[in-house]
């Protein structure tokens, strides 16, 4: 027990993001790798989501989440790459030296030279959206309700009220019907849905749910198990417009109102975050400020498909394995002028927020969300002051996120670069 | 035959258990919920009041500068998180200077210790993030932080290991008085004592019309609190009071004895005994008192809201005595701020009329202290994995956000008086107490209480007892 382990790289969380990222790192060469993971399974939150839907932009099928995860546990377990169940990591250093603890180790170190991390998001939670009333048994969020249902087979509710129309809401609206509950409403407090269209069409509209946008709950009846809520709509700062109020009986209320990255652990080791995603603020390697620390998956943003997580992790896996050789060359840690990526006019963040053009690959996908619904929207991409990029958009939500791409040679041929910026245009 | 039952586990039973358990005779606590610490002693400001408050000669400064006094030795020989981090009352306005001096007069004659005034400048080296309009402050340095759950959980398990029989979901119903005593009818048969400690919270004067014709009336005045994040657990290092006004002592902002920042209440009389809901009225006026004393509370990192009663006597006076009109009934009532502080103190008060009665004489084998839950992590590195060595489960963690492992859940549940639900393993460990509120940890939590609670089933898990049960039943039962 307790012995200072090594590794060059040790990948923090072995879901969707963690695994694709040592897959990739392992494909580059490198055969030193660690992941570590909470949980009894690899696979993260992908084995409560025995949806379909998943890999269709990786494998060009309509997987489960299980499914999907075990493509790329498979490719682990092909890979022999080393990894630890029930392991829960509570510390990172800036040394890199990560301390994590299980039943069969302890408490125990490992010096890594790179870490990845890739520790996803929670869910956000009754207490934190400020709803009154009284706090019974009933109130579960969506994914809670999930892994109860899909995992644990128990039925948490029989009449269910959900607030928030993110992703995990609506899957679990046509998921509670499936399973002989009744979803009365789902209610969501701004004027347009969080989640994916596809959602609202196949979870909602398909089984005769009703979702009230610009409402939100106001009161949770019941002392001991939730017998009601009371629901109103909304003005445009969000606040409940009284007289409004409608009373919905019902034993269970859903949340869905917001995912958050789960970045504890990099908080603590100093990693600068972006106060829009709550994620690491990372450049065009996915490197954070602290050298040779990289983030990718929900932990880094929130995303709406697991097919972009797995395909930036792989970037994360791969540049770690670059970090890792240029240790050990004279220019290895050389750092060139990165150039910031600004989001402006309705673009709410990017990531990366910085990009070095020697370090980029050939194309560099940059990825964004809007913060309003715009319709007939041109997404623009300025170098210094030059738009290189004028795409026509009917419709732009913040439940989808967007890309564009950056050309490394555009980049090298602007003399002088100093910014890009990804914004919004009318015309 | 008991020789004193006791109504109602919450701090101020639970202390007087365990002060009568100090003497033979056999006693019993009466608990209408399923576990310790379900009424006022779990929903409060977890604060131990240095004293200055409660009118010179009153029962209620008598027992709070004597419960504040007890509280350190308490801790350690019950193994309770208790930190004497000092409190300050925060003057906003010259004008209300006297009212400040007024106060540390009060404290004095209370009895209070080191009290004194802070100026602008030394109260802003104290707490950076005290209001820009603070002029001075009333320092307290006897003032703490408690955990109002294990100070009560800890009282009652040193109880019960010393003897006294603990009988939940029991709630008494009426009380006759027969020739050797009392009978108390409950929903789960009669109990008979020779005398009765009278600690029902809320519902104090509901039970002592029982048996007396003496006039108690108790408002339950409810308070919203905000709890926030330990991200902003040091947004100040002492207990910030405003100064008082009529409904109370304002909004207050203080850390708690595990890291978070807790920001309330308000004060607002209610009718509904169990009226623990909160209000959107009361939330905005937390957020909005919440700057009085204090700059850029961080409320946007709240974690959860919730709403506590107390039980405000008309006379806004604690009622610890024998009841005149019947011998052998003692009254805990209109035990509301600084009821938590004091507790200690009325249960001493309380045990020791009721020896008086009885001629109790000395229990030889009392042991007064307690080991608490083993928290691992304040062990060593190596301890730690000695102790996981031994007992694996100390190297499984459950709880994500408080890092609270198998082990420490598994003795929350085993222990004397353990937990029998999710809110009852939360109080113990704090499993589900952080950020993401029990998003992750519930249904392993779930899981273990199924496994490890003789004759629970999964199904039949709740959250705090009764039925407040989590699952409805298995996927497609009614397909």
């Amino acid at each position: 027990m307790s012995e200072y382990k090594q590794a060059d790289i040790v990948i923090i969380g072995g879901g969707p993001a963690g695994l694709a990222a040592a897959a990739a790192a392992r494909d580059a060469g490198e055969d030193s790798i660690l992941i570590l993971e909470r949980d009894s399974r690899l696979g993260g939150i992908l084995n409560q989501c025995i949806h379909n839907g998943f890999g269709l932009h990786t494998f060009e099928e309509e997987l489960t989440g299980p499914e999907y995860a075990q493509r790329f546990i498979d490719m682990v377990e092909e890979r022999k790459t080393d990894y630890k169940l029930n392991t829960m990591v509570l510390s990172i250093g800036r040394d890199k030296v990560v301390t994590a603890m299980n039943r069969e180790d302890g408490l125990f170190q490992v010096q890594a030279k790179a870490v990845i991390l890739a520790m996803g998001c929670r869910e956000r939670p009754r207490g934190a959206l400020n709803i009154p009333g009284y706090r019974p048994a009933g109130i579960f969020t969506a994914g809670t309700a999930q892994r109860l249902v899909n995992i644990e087979g128990y039925l948490p509710g029989r009449e269910i009220v959900i607030l928030g129309s993110g992703d995990i809401g609506l899957i679990m609206a046509r998921r509670m019907t499936l399973e002989g509950a009744k979803v009365k409403v789902v209610a969501e407090l701004m004027p347009y849905s969080g989640g994916l269209k596809r959602n609202i069409v196949q979870c909602l509209n398909d089984f005769n749910i009703p979702l009230k946008l610009s409402h939100t709950v106001v009161d949770i009846r019941g002392k001991k198990r939730v017998e009601g809520v009371t629901i109103a709509q909304v003005d445009s700062h969000g606040k409940p417009i009284p007289g409004t109020e409608e009373d919905y009986t019902c034993d269970t209320l859903l949340l869905s109102c917001g995912l958050i990255p789960e970045n504890e652990l990099s908080a603590q080791m100093g990693v600068e975050m972006n106060p829009v995603t709550k994620g690491p603020m990372v450049n065009e390697s996915l490197e954070t400020n602290v050298e040779g620390v990289f983030a990718c998956g929900n932990v880094l943003h929130v995303h709406d498909l697991v097919d972009f997580v797995s395909e930036e992790a792989e970037n994360a896996g791969r540049n770690a394995v670059k970090y890792v050789r240029a240790m050990g060359c004279p220019e290895g840690g050389k750092k060139t002028e990165a150039v910031p990526v600004l989001a402006t006019d309705g673009v709410r963040y990017t990531v990366p927020v910085c990009v070095r053009p020697d370090y980029m690959d050939d194309r560099l996908i940059v990825r964004f969300r809007v913060g309003n619904v715009y319709r007939d929207h041109y997404i623009a991409v300025y170098l210094n002051d030059e738009r290189i990029l004028h795409r026509k958009r009917q419709i732009l939500a913040p439940g989808e996120m967007e890309q564009v791409i950056l050309d490394r040679e555009k980049l090298r041929n602007v003399p002088d670069l100093r910014q890009i910026r990804v914004c919004l245009e009318k015309d | 035959m008991y020789d004193a039952v006791i109504i109602g586990a919450g701090v101020s039973g639970s202390a007087a258990a365990r002060e009568l358990s100090r003497f033979r005779g056999n006693f019993c606590v009466l608990e209408k919920e399923e576990d310790v610490c379900c009424g006022t002693s779990k929903a409060n400001s977890a604060i131990v009041h240095a004293g200055f408050d409660a009118p010179e000669g009153s029962l209620m400064a008598e027992l709070n500068v004597e419960g504040n006094r007890m509280m350190g030795e308490l801790s350690e020989e019950l193994d309770f998180p208790f930190q004497r981090i000092g409190s300050l009352v925060i003057c906003t306005d010259e004008s209300d200077r006297g009212k400040l001096q007024e106060l540390l007069e009060r404290g004095r004659a209370n009895g209070v210790p080191d009290l004194r005034i802070v100026e602008r400048e030394e109260l802003r080296k104290m707490e950076p993030n005290v209001s820009d309009d603070a002029v001075a402050a009333l320092y307290a340095p006897t003032g703490g932080i408690v955990c109002p759950f294990l100070l009560n959980i800890a009282m009652a398990e040193n109880a019960a290991v010393n003897g006294v029989e603990f009988r939940f979901n029991t709630k008494v119903n009426g009380i006759e008085k027969t020739e050797k005593g009392f009978c108390l009818h409950t929903n789960n048969g009669d109990v008979s004592a020779r005398t009765v400690v009278n600690a029902a919270g809320v519902y104090a004067d509901v039970i002592h019309g029982m048996v007396s014709r003496e006039k108690i009336h108790i408002t339950p005045r409810k308070g919203e609190y905000y709890l926030l994040d330990k991200s902003a657990g040091k947004h100040v290092s002492h207990t910030i009071f405003s100064l008082p006004t009529k409904m109370g002592k304002g909004v207050l902002v203080t850390p708690t004895v595990h890291g978070n920042l807790l920001v309330g209440p308000t004060a607002v009389d209610i009718e509904d005994r169990e009226g623990v809901n909160t209000t959107a009225s009361g939330l905005a006026e937390v957020a909005a008192k919440a700057s009085g004393s204090v700059k850029n509370v961080p409320l946007r990192s709240v974690i959860t809201s919730f709403a506590g009663l107390r039980a405000h006597e008309d006379r806004h006076e604690f009622i610890v005595r024998e009841a005149e009109d019947a011998p052998g009934f003692v009254d805990c009532a209109g035990i509301e701020s600084p009821g938590l502080t004091a507790s200690p103190a009325i249960g001493k008060r309380a045990a020791s009329i009721i020896r008086g009665i009885l001629h109790l004489e000395s229990d030889p084998e009392f042991c007064g202290t307690r080991k608490g839950i083993l928290n691992p992590s304040r062990l060593s590195k190596e301890e730690r994995n000695e102790l996981i060595r031994k007992h694996p489960e100390y190297g499984t963690i459950i709880c994500r956000c408080e890092s609270i492992s198998e082990g420490e859940i598994l003795d929350a549940i085993h222990r004397p008086l353990g937990a029998k639900s999710l809110d009852g393993v939360k109080r113990r460990v704090r499993a589900g107490m952080g950020r993401c509120q029990a998003g992750f940890c519930s249904p392993k939590v779930m899981e273990i209480l199924a496994r490890e609670v003789p004759g629970l089933r999964m199904d039949q898990v709740t959250k705090s007892g009764g039925a407040s049960g989590l699952i409805v039943g298995t996927d497609k039962d009614r397909l």
